[in-house]
């Protein structure tokens, strides 16, 4: 039975972890992802979930109470935002080598300094080569339906991987918007029991977990690492396939907006998709053939498909709401790229990074962006393909 | 049942076996033993030890000396990382996943880097929010894993590779931190110092303790490190009986806010008697230096009287 409901970002994510019933959350409280934890410690206290809730006095102890639970042999959820995955980041890299398929709300918000508690993806961005699969979601919807399939995908022996779910901070997190939630059963069903091979309680068969792990062997484990993450793809595919038959949501590993006969294309993440194909519309109107790509899985970085739904575009800006302050572009414009010259796609690509610290982005700043595609596809001239975007004084 | 050393030996084999790459005269590995001798034979433990000596030296992939569960992520999180176990045994075993019928502990450990100072956070944190759990500090007043450097354990004037006794600065400045009362402040059920000493008692007895009193409690076991005291390591034992019979380390109990002072020395030794065996107090006896093993003294003695008057108003 399907649910017909207004909700927020965070009521959404909360909800989907009600429905989930794992055994053990921990979290901190850091906003704007406070009210999962919130909304979820309710849960709690009325006895709704069998959760154990630990209200941990740190995020770095918030993930290490998911690794010693995921370990242990329990289900163990977080959610955290911005600085509070910066603490985390040590024990980001144990979850993932160990191998434990934790899965986190990630809220997504600039990371210090200074403070500042809006959203753009620099958290997010910060951990994408620590062996986290990380989902994006333009909609309340999206963070609610990738997490109902994150256990799913995590949990895969051929992956055994944590999973982090991302929604932008405020923009989706406290935006209430019309949502279709599963029932409890179905979704109950569809997650399935956690049944881990190997656990810490398992006294019949005593484990040890974290080795010092020296040059004989860690390079080894390492490549299993590597292999897991490669294994990812098709799995997402799988456990989407599966979504779409009960839900009739589809879901890919990237969306494809009006690409198929696009001479010019924006690639964005989260909720600047929205933004996005609603400006490729308005562009499409007068007669422009502009399209919109999309990228819901990060990693595994999806780059032949990437690659594929790029190569008959004429020109392609690559936006980024994280810097990386290497003096050439932002983290998906460089993956991107990359992904293209490996593909052997010549097409002309710029990036702008945009919407930093909550920066709004509006329609006229995506058409600026179109227009400027225009330009390159009329010139063939790139002057400079490291923009930014709504920024004083570099707005030219 | 009284305790019998001999029949804890003969009925309760190690549960941290040989092989493992701890060094000779180390106080840890003893203490270690005796603690996991301390649970009932039919328990399981999930074990959890911070980064440091005890672990760099006994999971070395493939290669593990614990043969209860075990579990290492890093340095500062080992108690939040165990509270996590326990939760999920909470869990588990209400859903039924569990065998009904038997029982497993938590045990972490940690040295005093690992639990004085970087670890601090984490351990309060496990501690109040009440896990049933043991939490214990093996105390070696130094970070040794990464070669003998100043601690907030680190007594005041030890000469370390970051505290080094020169021309102008004698060793560490500062006076070292005092773990137990703070553990002890955090009102848990049972907060205990103990060490190695004779027939081990005192440690099997409050291990015994801390593992089987519902809630989370506290060990802090005086560890010495031949490495970084610079003793010979036959003389562990002889180290720990001088800082007890100077009261250097006191052995107590906390218990539900109660102080027992285990032992009361009939005589108490001049802390030198504890200080002269080890070379990282040596400058200490260069002449002209007498000052510093006189502050030292009153140093021992106050928080021995200290101790004492905690032990009276707590009666």
């Amino acid at each position: 039975m399907k649910i017909r409901e207004r909700l927020s970002g965070n009521e959404a994510a909360a909800i989907a972890m009600k429905q989930i019933n794992p055994d053990v959350v921990a979290a901190f409280p850091i906003t704007p992802s406070t009210e999962i934890p919130q909304y979820f410690s309710t849960f709690v206290s009325n006895g709704v979930v069998d959760t154990e809730f630990i209200a941990v006095e740190s995020e770095h102890s918030a993930m290490s109470a998911c690794i010693g639970a995921q370990a242990a042999g329990a289900r163990a959820m977080t959610a955290t935002s911005a600085n509070g995955l910066s603490l985390m980041w040590e024990m980001i890299y144990i979850a993932s080598s160990l191998r434990l398929p934790i899965v986190m709300s990630l809220v997504n918000r600039a990371v210090s300094g200074p403070l500042n508690i809006h959203n753009d993806h620099s958290d997010a961005m910060g951990v994408r080569d620590s062996g986290w699969i990380q989902l994006f979601s333009e909609t309340n919807q999206e963070a609610y339906d990738n997490l109902l399939m994150a256990h799913k995908i995590a949990e895969n022996e051929k992956v055994l991987l944590p999973l982090m779910v991302c929604q932008d901070g405020f923009i989706t997190s406290h935006a209430i918007e019309n949502i279709v939630l599963e029932d409890d059963d179905t979704v109950k069903k569809f997650v399935g029991e956690y049944k881990p091979k190997h656990y810490l309680l398992n006294d019949k068969e005593p484990i040890a977990v974290g080795p010092l792990d020296l040059q004989s062997y860690l390079f080894e484990h390492k490549r299993q690492q590597a292999e897991a993450m490669k294994n990812a793809k098709q799995v997402i595919i799988d456990v989407a396939n599966e979504f779409e038959k009960l839900t009739g949501r589809k879901y890919g590993l990237i969306e494809e907006y009006k690409l198929e006969d696009a001479d010019i294309a924006i690639v964005c993440m989260n909720s600047t998709a929205g933004t996005a194909k609603h400006t490729a519309d308005i562009m499409r109107n007068r007669g422009i053939k502009a399209g919109v790509l999309k990228i819901r899985v990060f990693r595994p970085f999806p780059s032949i498909e990437i690659a594929n739904a790029l190569k008959n575009i004429k020109a392609v800006a690559i936006l980024d709401k994280a810097d990386s302050l290497n003096a050439v572009g932002g983290p998906l414009f460089t993956d991107i790229t990359s992904a293209l010259y490996v593909n052997k796609i010549n097409i002309s690509a710029v990036n702008y990074i945009y919407g930093i610290g909550g920066r709004d982005t509006t329609q006229d700043d995506i058409e600026k962006v179109y227009n400027d595609l225009q330009k390159i596809v009329e010139t063939g001239n790139i002057e400079n393909p490291y923009r930014y975007l709504g920024v004083r004084g570099d707005d030219k | 049942m009284a305790y019998n050393l001999k029949e804890v030996m003969a009925n309760k084999p190690s549960r941290l076996t040989a092989g493992h790459r701890m060094c000779a005269g180390c106080g840890a590995p003893p203490a270690v033993r005796m603690i996991l001798r301390a649970l009932h034979k039919e328990d399981h433990a999930v074990v959890s030890v911070a980064t440091g000596c005890l672990e760099v030296s006994t999971y070395i992939y493939p290669y593990t000396a614990w043969t209860d569960s075990y579990l290492h992520t890093a340095f500062e999180c080992t108690a939040a990382a165990e509270s996590g176990v326990e939760a999920a045994y909470k869990v588990l075993k209400k859903k039924g996943k569990l065998p009904q019928d038997k029982n497993t502990k938590f045990i972490a450990f940690g040295g005093d880097g690992g639990t004085y100072d970087i670890g601090l956070q984490s351990l309060s944190g496990a501690m109040e929010r009440g896990h049933d759990m043991v939490y214990v500090c093996y105390d070696n007043g130094a970070y040794m894993n990464t070669g003998i450097q100043r601690s907030s354990a680190t007594p005041k004037f030890a000469d370390t590779t970051t505290s080094p006794a020169g021309k102008k600065v004698p060793g560490k400045t500062q006076v070292r931190k005092d773990l137990t009362e703070i553990f002890a402040n955090h009102h848990i059920p049972y907060a205990a110092q103990t060490i190695c000493l004779n027939n081990f008692k005192d440690i099997y007895e409050k291990a015994e303790k801390a593992i089987y009193t519902e809630g989370p409690t506290f060990l802090n076991v005086f560890a010495p490190c031949p490495r970084g005291w610079g003793y010979p390591t036959e003389d562990l034992m002889l180290i720990n009986k001088l800082a007890v019979e100077t009261c250097y380390w006191p052995l107590y109990e906390v218990i539900d806010g109660k102080y027992v002072i285990n032992y009361k020395p009939k005589n108490k030794l001049p802390v030198e008697e504890f200080l002269k065996p080890q070379k990282r107090f040596k400058h200490m006896f260069k002449p002209g230096n007498e000052w510093m093993i006189e502050e030292f003294q009153k140093i021992v003695d106050a928080r021995w009287e200290k101790l004492l008057n905690l032990e009276k108003i707590s009666e």
